[in-house]
C-alpha cells in the first residue's frame, strides 16, 4: 500500500503559518517505505518548506514517475493534486499540466533509475524547456521495488548488496544539469535538513527547472560496506560547498543576516537566496568554473552540496511561448474560439 | 471512353523538389474555379529531392472524390519513370512527354495518342540558370495542358497573382513558361483534346466549396474547438495537423492588446513526451491535443493505458500511413484500427472515430474534444494520409457561434464546498462516468492519479474486490460511449440484403462504386461506421444482412476482425476486400471486388472496364 490515511490530531498549541495552518496540514497518507528510508526524511523536509512557504495546498501540483521515490509524493500536502504517471515520464505530465496552468507550484519527486535510466531523455528537454518545476531526485544509486539492482547513478567500483561490483561510470545528475543549461542546480543529503529545507524553499520559488539531488540511501538494498551511496559514506564524503537561506518576499524585514555575510539572488517573485559559501573559492553564478569544482571532487570520491549553480535570468517557457499571464485553461471559449466570420475568412484562401 | 468532357484524370509525372507541386495545384485550383469538381492525389517519396513523385487530378463532373483506377492524360516528365507512365495510359488516351530528346521505342504503343512537346528546348532558349529552367520545365508543361484541356489562361495568370502577392516578379516569369507551352501546343495539335474542360455557368458545382486537405482542417477544427495545448513530435503525414493549427493561431489566437499567444505550442523530443504533455495538459483542464502516425502511436501506448485507467481526457489524431514498421511513410492505408481501438497492455479500449474526409477532419476535431472531456478518457481520429495531404472538395466549413464546449463532469470550487468528502472514480449518476477536480480549485477536491490499481474512492489497492469495481465500472463507461460517439451512415433498403461496410477515406471510392454496381444490375445497402465503440445501429444493420463487404486498405481485414470481436455478427457473413498497395482505393477496385464475389464469370468480363 503506498497510501494510508494518517490522523489528524491537532494540538492548539501547534505553530501556524501565514495561512494559519500548521505542519499537520501540509503531510500526506502515512508513508509505506522502509523504516529508516532517506525518503522520507525529503518528504519531512518538503513539509516543512512548504508550511515556511505558506503555500496553499491546492496550489501545489505533485508529480512523480514509478519506483520508490515517486510513491512520496503521496505522503506529502494531501491538500494538493497528485499525478503518479508512468516510469521515467513524469516531466512530459509536468510540461502539459505547467502549459495548462502557469499559476500553480509544480514538485516533481523521481529517483535515479525513474530520471537517468528509462526517463534520461524526458529529464534533459525538461532542462532545456527551462520547465517552472522543483525536480527533486531521490538518488539512492540503486532499484528498490526490484530489490536491488544497480541504477545510473551507480559509481564506479561501488558494491552491490549480494557482492557485485559496479563496473560502469555514474550519471551525475548535477553535472548533466549544468551542461544542459539549468538555470537551478543543488544537491544535498536527506540528513541534512538543515541544508535541504531552504534548498526546496528556493526551488519551489526558483523561476524555472530547479533541480536538487538528494543522496538517499536505500536502508534496504544499499547501505552496506562497499556502497558509495550508504549513509555512512555520503555523511564521510559530502561537503557543502554553498549554503543557501531563503528569506520570502513579505519577510524580509525578518532576515538576520547583515550584508556582506551573504552574497543575495533575488528571485523572479521578490524573495531572495542568500548564499553562504563555505568554500571561498567556490562561484555558484559561474557555470564552467562550478562544472570543473564538481567533477574535480566527484573524481575524488566526494560529493560537493549546496546550492551549486543559480541563474535568475533565464526565461522559462512560457516566456519563449509568449502565453499571457492568465493560466491557458482559464481563458474563456469565446476569447479562444475565433467564430464564424473569421472561419468565413480563413476559407476565402482554400477556393 | 464516352463522354470525356468534365470527366477524366490526368497524371502527372515528375521528380520530387522540381517544382511541380506548385504547377500542380495550379491546375487543380484553375480547374476548381471554373466550377468542375476536382480530385488531386500527391503520390510522393519519403524524400525531399530527386525521387518520382506522381500527381493525380480528377476531374469529376458527378462529383466522385476517389480514383477511378483509369488515366487519360499522362505527363511523362521522368525519363526514371516514361516505362511504367505510359503501360498505366487508359486504352484511348494520351501521353504528353518532353521531345526534346528521342523517345525510346520501348514507350511505343498504339491505342493511345502521343504528344511530344520540346518543354526543356523552350526554356533552356528562354530561361537562364539552370535551377530556373529545371522549375520552368514544370511550370510550362501546365501551359501544355491548358491549351490540351481548354483551360482559361487569364485565370491562371490571376491565380499566379494570388500565389505570388509579395512577388509579383514570380508571376511574370511563370506566366512567361505557361504561354511558352500554351503557344506551342496551340501551333503544333489540334486543340483542345476531346477530354477537355468546359466551365459551368454560375460557378458550376464547386459553388459553396473549398479544396482543403484533412491535415489542415483538423487543424483549423482544433483553433475553434478551443484547444490551448498542442504537444507532438514531427512525423509523416501527420506534421502538417501540427503546422496547420500553428499557422491559424497565430493569427487567430494572439491577444490583440497584449501580443500574447493564447496557446502553448510544444515541440516534444519524441512521441512518448508528446501524448504526456498532452494528457498532463487535459488533467489540468485545458483542451490539449497531439498529431501522430504509425510508429509514433505505437510510442505512444502506455500512457494511453495510464489515459484510459486513470480516465484523463486526450485528443490524438493518427494520421495513418503505410506499416508495418517504417514502412512507406508517404503512402496511405488503414493499417492502425486495432493499434488505436486497443492500445496499450491490460484491459483496455478507446473511442475511435473514423472521418471520411476534411470536412469531417474539421468537425470531429471539435466532437473529439467534447467527448473526450465528457467520457474522460483519450479519443483517436483516425485519419489517413490520403485524407490528411491531399485536396479534397468539401463544402464550406461552418461554425455555430453558439457552440459551447462540453467539458464534462468537472466540479467547481463551490460543488467540491458542498461535499463532504470528493470521490474521484465513484459512479454517481449510473452511466459509468465519475465525477472529476482540477488541481487549484479547492484542497478537498484534492486527489492522487496513479496507473496502480486504485478504488472508486480514489485511494491505492491491492484489493480484488476493489479493483475490479472500478474495472467494471470501466466497461459501463465504455458502453456509455456508444450513445455520444457520431452514428453510422446507413443507406438501406429493405428488400436487399447484401451489403458494403467500410469507413474513412474508402467512403468516396464506396459510393461511385455503388453507382457504377447498380447500374449494372448489383444493388447493396451501404454502412459507413463512423467510429468505435459499435452502437445498436450497427448491430442491427449486420444482423439484417446476409453478406456483407467489409471494404478496407488494409492487409488483415481489421475492422472485420473489430466488428466480429466487438457485435454479435457472424463472421462467416463478413467478406473482406483489401487494398493495401499504398496508393489510396479506387472505385474500380472495389467494384471488380464485388462482382467477382458475386456475379457469374461471364458478367465479369462484360463489365470489365466500366470504372
Amino acid at each position: 500500500m503506498t497510501f494510508l490515511p494518517k490522523p489528524k490530531v491537532r494540538h492548539p498549541s501547534l505553530p501556524k503559518n501565514a495561512l494559519g495552518l500548521t505542519r499537520r496540514d501540509y503531510e500526506g497518507g502515512l508513508s509505506t517505505l522502509c523504516a529508516g528510508c532517506g525518503h522520507d526524511s525529503i518528504t519531512a523536509a518538503i513539509i516543512e518548506a512548504s508550511w515556511g512557504l505558506d503555500v496553499e495546498p491546492q496550489n501545489m501540483v505533485k508529480l512523480s514517475g514509478i519506483g520508490c521515490s515517486s510513491k512520496t509524493t503521496a505522503y506529502f500536502v494531501s491538500g494538493g493534486h497528485g499525478f503518479n504517471s508512468v516510469h521515467g515520464r513524469m516531466p512530459s505530465i509536468a510540461m502539459g499540466a505547467n502549459a495548462a496552468n502557469r499559476n500553480l507550484m509544480y514538485i516533481g519527486v523521481s529517483g535515479d533509475g525513474d530520471t537517468l535510466s528509462i526517463g534520461l531523455g524526458q529529464f534533459c528537454h525538461a532542462i532545456r524547456r527551462n520547465l517552472n518545476m522543483a525536480y527533486i531526485i531521490e538518488n539512492n544509486g540503486v532499484y528498490g521495488l526490484t530489490k536491488g539492482q544497480f541504477s545510473a547513478s551507480a559509481d564506479l567500483g561501488t558494491k552491490a548488496k549480494k557482492g557485485e561490483v559496479n563496473q560502469q561510470p555514474p550519471i551525475d545528475p548535477v553535472l548533466l544539469a549544468l551542461t544542459l543549461g539549468a538555470t537551478f542546480v543543488a544537491r544535498s543529503f536527506s540528513g541534512d535538513k538543515e541544508q535541504l529545507v531552504p534548498l526546496i524553499q528556493a526551488a519551489l520559488r526558483h523561476k524555472g527547472f530547479a533541480l536538487i539531488d538528494v543522496l538517499s540511501p536505500c536502508v534496504t538494498f544499499n547501505d552496506h560496506e562497499g556502497s558509495t551511496k550508504s549513509y555512512q559514506y555520503t555523511r564521510e564524503h559530502y561537503d557543502a560547498a554553498v549554503h543557501a537561506d531563503f528569506v520570502p518576499f513579505q519577510r524580509e524585514i525578518s532576515a538576520k543576516y547583515a550584508e556582506g555575510d551573504a552574497l543575495p539572488v533575488v528571485l523572479h517573485d521578490g524573495s531572495r537566496i542568500l548564499l553562504r559559501k563555505i568554500d571561498s573559492t567556490y562561484d555558484p553564478t559561474d557555470r564552467a568554473k562550478a562544472t570543473t569544482a564538481i567533477g574535480e571532487r566527484l573524481k575524488k570520491g566526494e560529493f560537493l552540496t549546496g546550492l551549486l549553480y543559480v541563474d535568475t535570468t533565464g526565461k522559462d517557457f512560457h516566456d519563449v511561448n509568449e502565453t499571457p499571464a492568465i493560466p491557458l485553461n482559464q481563458i474563456p471559449h469565446n476569447r479562444l474560439s475565433p467564430g464564424s466570420a473569421a472561419l468565413a475568412k480563413v476559407l476565402a484562401r482554400y477556393r | 471512353m464516352t463522354d470525356l468532357v468534365n470527366n477524366f484524370a490526368i497524371k502527372i509525372a515528375t521528380v520530387n523538389g522540381t517544382g511541380s507541386a506548385s504547377a500542380n495545384s495550379l491546375l487543380m485550383k484553375s480547374i476548381f474555379r471554373a466550377g468542375i469538381p476536382v480530385m488531386g492525389k500527391n503520390y510522393f517519396p519519403s524524400n525531399i529531392q530527386g525521387l518520382p513523385t506522381w500527381y493525380e487530378i480528377r476531374v469529376t463532373k458527378d462529383s466522385y472524390v476517389a480514383r477511378s483506377g483509369n488515366i487519360d492524360v499522362m505527363v511523362a516528365m521522368n525519363a526514371e519513370t516514361y516505362a511504367r507512365d505510359v503501360r498505366e495510359v487508359t486504352s484511348g488516351g494520351y501521353l504528353i512527354f518532353d521531345n526534346t530528346w528521342p523517345r525510346p521505342a520501348l514507350l511505343a504503343r498504339d491505342d493511345i495518342t502521343v504528344l511530344g512537346v520540346p518543354l526543356a528546348r523552350l526554356c533552356n532558349e528562354n530561361f537562364n540558370g539552370v535551377r530556373t529552367r529545371i522549375l520552368m520545365k514544370n511550370i510550362c508543361y501546365t501551359g501544355v495542358l491548358a491549351a490540351l484541356l481548354d483551360l482559361d489562361i487569364a485565370k491562371i495568370r490571376e491565380l499566379l497573382a494570388e500565389t505570388y502577392a509579395k512577388k509579383p516578379a514570380l508571376v511574370d516569369s511563370n506566366m512567361k513558361a505557361i504561354e511558352l507551352g500554351y503557344n506551342y501546343t496551340r501551333e503544333n495539335f489540334k486543340c483542345p483534346l476531346p477530354v477537355h474542360v468546359a466551365p459551368l455557368p454560375g460557378g458550376g458545382k464547386t459553388k459553396g466549396h473549398i479544396l482543403i486537405d484533412g491535415n489542415t482542417a483538423a487543424g483549423l477544427g482544433c483553433v475553434f474547438a478551443g484547444a490551448t495545448v498542442a504537444a507532438w513530435y514531427p512525423i509523416t503525414p501527420s506534421t502538417s495537423v501540427m503546422d496547420a493549427f500553428k499557422g491559424f493561431a497565430d493569427k487567430l489566437r494572439v491577444d490583440p492588446d497584449s501580443g500574447k499567444k493564447n496557446f502553448a505550442f510544444i515541440q516534444a523530443e519524441d512521441e512518448l513526451a508528446a501524448i504526456g504533455m498532452v494528457l498532463g495538459a487535459n488533467w489540468n483542464g485545458a483542451r490539449a491535443f497531439t498529431a501522430t502516425s504509425g510508429p509514433g502511436l505505437s510510442l505512444m501506448n502506455e500512457f494511453l493505458g495510464l489515459a484510459y485507467y486513470a480516465e484523463v481526457p486526450a485528443v490524438l489524431f493518427d494520421i495513418q500511413r503505410v506499416g508495418p514498421s517504417t514502412g512507406m511513410p508517404t503512402r496511405t492505408q488503414q493499417c492502425d484500427i486495432l493499434e488505436g481501438a486497443y492500445a496499450s497492455h491490460g484491459d483496455t479500449k478507446h473511442v475511435c472515430l473514423f472521418p471520411r474526409d476534411p470536412e469531417e477532419c474539421f468537425y470531429f476535431a471539435r466532437d473529439a474534444f467534447d467527448l473526450a472531456e465528457r467520457l474522460q478518457t483519450p479519443i483517436m481520429v483516425m485519419s489517413d494520409l490520403d485524407i490528411g495531404m491531399n485536396d479534397w472538395m468539401c463544402p464550406d466549413l461552418k461554425w455555430d457561434d453558439n457552440y459551447v464546449p462540453d467539458r464534462g463532469k468537472v466540479l467547481d470550487k463551490e460543488a467540491i464546498e458542498k461535499l463532504e468528502k470528493f470521490h474521484r472514480y465513484l459512479d454517481v449518476d449510473g452511466d459509468g462516468i465519475p465525477y472529476r477536480t482540477l488541481p487549484g480549485v479547492h484542497p478537498k477536491g484534492a486527489y492522487f492519479t496513479r496507473g496502480s490499481g486504485h478504488t472508486q474512492y480514489g485511494a491505492y489497492t491491492e484489493d480484488s474486490a476493489e479493483y475490479q469495481i472500478v474495472l467494471d465500472r470501466l466497461t459501463r463507461k465504455f458502453h456509455t460511449a456508444k450513445r455520444f460517439v457520431p452514428k453510422p451512415v446507413i443507406e438501406q433498403d429493405a428488400h436487399i440484403d447484401i451489403a458494403v461496410v467500410a469507413y474513412g477515406s474508402s467512403d468516396g471510392a464506396v459510393r461511385e462504386a455503388l453507382d457504377i454496381l447498380a447500374a449494372h444490375g448489383v444493388k447493396t445497402n451501404y454502412m459507413r461506421l463512423r467510429s468505435f465503440p459499435f452502437g445498436e445501429e450497427v448491430e442491427k444493420f449486420l444482423e439484417s444482412q446476409k453478406l456483407v463487404f467489409v471494404i478496407e486498405q488494409n492487409r488483415d481485414g481489421q475492422m472485420r476482425s473489430l466488428l466480429t470481436l466487438e457485435t454479435r455478427v457472424e463472421k462467416a457473413k463478413l467478406r473482406s476486400l483489401l487494398h493495401y498497395s499504398g496508393l489510396p482505393i479506387s472505385s474500380e477496385f472495389i467494384v471488380k471486388g464485388v462482382l467477382a464475389e458475386i456475379e457469374p464469370k461471364a458478367r465479369k468480363a462484360e463489365v470489365k472496364g466500366v470504372a
